[in-house]
């Protein structure tokens, strides 16, 4: 159950009220076997339609593409999954050691590739001196490694981010947003506990503190500043369940939490869209030119 | 009497290899036996089409539904498609197919346009909703949407209707907890057997499965009894062929011992109609 699975944190419960306590991470919760079977179908069918058989997926040593990482290899067949393990020199050596241990769990294929000697290059030449803008050079030079994987091994990029990290926009665009299909996208982070440890990924995974490991001592909910159980209580009634602020605020929700997640939902809409494009003709790509994307697939 | 549902995942906007899956399902549920064989909503198109409606469409003299009349001669078949009318229209249709023509269309009247869904923006609204006889008894044909709403199934069973018949691309979504198995599949099941509780009918689900740019459709056709006990039931998520032998006596027993459609109160409900159109909408 998602109620137990995930790390401590000291931020924990924060903004909730007392009374909801007991009855949101039911609503919240998920039947892990139906999620399974939906998830490993969505990978094999969306991937073999457009005619591939494989994949390939960052493992960072996290629980986000480890979950993936699971996912793909019951998909697929660990033998059409290669996990792609890219540290970067201040990288920690436990994120290592933790996606290894998916790789022998799952006995996918794996390749190591440091990215040091180019996100370094890129670093040196461009000056690009804070932490931001070097997490975003690791992102995306990441993205660079794994895009050519793709086309080296003809596999398909399978995505790792997920609802949370989405909707609050903590992600890099064109960097860990990039994928061609991303089995997460539509679960929450208590939720991609939940559901990793019903597929038996690695306790040592489930349990640690999320972080990008973009720098030392990095984690994500210190840069957040809340806990993702904190803030998945509110994106759920915010965005599923559509209560408003104010509603929530009634509710016994901290105002200015509140309010703080409303705010990152808006600012980071662009990073869910493609880049807006100038309306100049009677028939727009993405207004009337309107084609799924699986078109006769 | 034996019927199937098939339980098909159509590619998304094309015909041809629609076509020939249909053509070999057919085949089989003939091969089978089947007095009827059922495909779900967009059978030979593929569900959220967007723009390529107007790629996929077919006349009713089109050469494709021709194909599928010839095919099923000896069984009757429901195939599902895009309409094009003379006029440039597009519907959301049905086809009843019996003796090798097309014996009945129903347009699908109820476009969601909400949440996830966009019907309305592609596709004309049916404007009628009517029970026909087939060679195995009286039918009444909806789509999907069609059959949320309990007024379109009342007028089948007021129109004498005994076999209900719905054709759906029902996307899942809700996972939930507690042993079942997706919200929107709680919902329909429950619909399908209040249905045939209340109209005391057959009700023949056939709801489609696969994926469409990650929109996944749950499957579960299923043949409810007039007593409202479900009789088969196809698997969630993946294709079968449903075929499954019912008995239309059912309908006699079930009715004598609960009367609902006989003491309907058809004038009565017209008249209370009449009254709230006058009353409520100013008509």
């Amino acid at each position: 159950m998602a109620a137990k699975a995930g790390p401590p944190s000291s931020k924990d419960g924060a903004g909730r009220p007392a009374d909801s306590a007991s009855r949101l991470p039911d609503r919240l919760a998920i039947n892990t076997a139906t999620t399974e079977r939906l998830l490993t179908g969505f990978i094999a069918n969306e991937v073999r339609k457009v005619g591939f058989q494989r994949v390939v997926v960052g493992l960072s040593g996290g629980i986000d593409s480890a979950l993936s990482a699971f996912l793909a290899a019951r998909a697929l067949g660990p033998e059409n999954v290669t996990a792609i393990m890219m540290p970067y020199r201040t990288s920690s050596p436990e994120s290592l050691a933790d996606a290894q241990s998916v790789v022998d769990h799952l006995a996918v294929g794996s390749k190591l590739i440091e990215i040091t000697p180019m996100a370094d290059a890129f670093i040196a030449q461009s000056n690009a001196d804070t932490n931001k803008r070097k997490g975003n050079v690791m992102a995306r030079t990441r993205m660079v490694v794994l895009y050519d994987q793709s086309e080296a091994l003809n596999a398909l990029v399978l995505g790792t981010s997920n609802k949370t990290e989405l909707l609050l926009g903590y992600g890099t665009l064109h960097g860990d947003m990039a994928s061609a299909i991303n089995p997460l996208g539509d679960l929450y982070k208590t939720q991609v506990w939940a559901l990793s440890e019903a597929l038996g990924v690695p306790d040592s995974i489930v349990n640690k503190p999320p972080t990008a490991d973009l720098w030392v001592g990095q984690t994500d909910e210190g840069e957040l500043g809340f806990s993702y159980r904190a803030v998945d209580e509110v994106l759920f009634q915010l965005v599923d369940e559509r209560y408003s602020e104010d509603e929530l605020v009634e509710r016994g929700y901290d105002a200015t939490f509140v309010r703080k997640v409303a705010r990152l939902i808006m600012i980071s809409q662009f990073k869910r869209a493609l880049p807006v494009i100038a309306k100049i003709s009677a028939r727009t790509i993405t207004r009337e030119f309107r084609y799924p994307r699986d078109w006769g697939r | 009497m034996k019927i199937a549902l098939a339980q098909i995942a159509p590619k998304l906007g094309d015909l041809p290899s629609n076509l020939a899956l249909h053509l070999e399902w057919i085949r089989q549920a003939k091969q089978s036996g089947c007095d009827l064989v059922v495909f779900p909503e967009l059978s030979l198109t593929g569900y959220f089409l967007e723009e390529l409606a107007y790629h996929v469409c077919l006349r009713l003299d089109s050469p494709e539904l021709g194909q599928l009349c010839e095919a099923a001669r000896g069984t009757s078949a429901v195939v599902s498609f895009v309409e094009e009318t003379s006029d440039f229209h597009y519907f959301i249709s049905a086809a009843f197919i019996e003796d090798g023509a097309i014996k009945h269309v129903h347009r699908k009247v109820y476009l969601p346009t909400y949440g996830m869904f966009t019907d309305q923006r592609y596709f004309a609204e049916g404007d009628r909703i009517r029970a026909f006889d087939a060679g195995f008894g009286r039918v009444g044909l909806l789509i999907c949407e069609d059959f949320w709403h309990n007024s379109a199934v009342s007028i089948l069973a007021a129109d004498g209707a005994n076999y209900l018949i719905n054709v759906s691309s029902s996307p899942g979504r809700g996972v939930v907890t507690g042993g079942r198995t997706l919200g929107s599949s709680d919902a329909v099941e429950m619909l399908n057997r209040m249905y045939a509780q209340f109209f005391t009918s057959f009700v023949f689900f056939c709801n489609r499965v696969g994926y469409e740019d990650g929109i996944n459709f749950w499957g579960g056709s299923e043949v409810i009894g007039p007593d409202g006990e479900c009789l088969a039931k196809a698997p969630y998520f993946d294709e079968q062929l449903l075929c499954v032998e019912i008995d239309p006596s059912a309908l006699r027993r079930v009715r004598i011992n609960l009367p609902l459609l006989r003491d309907e109160k058809l004038e009565l409900t017209l008249r209370e109609y009449q009254r709230i159109l006058e009353q409520r909408f100013g008509r």
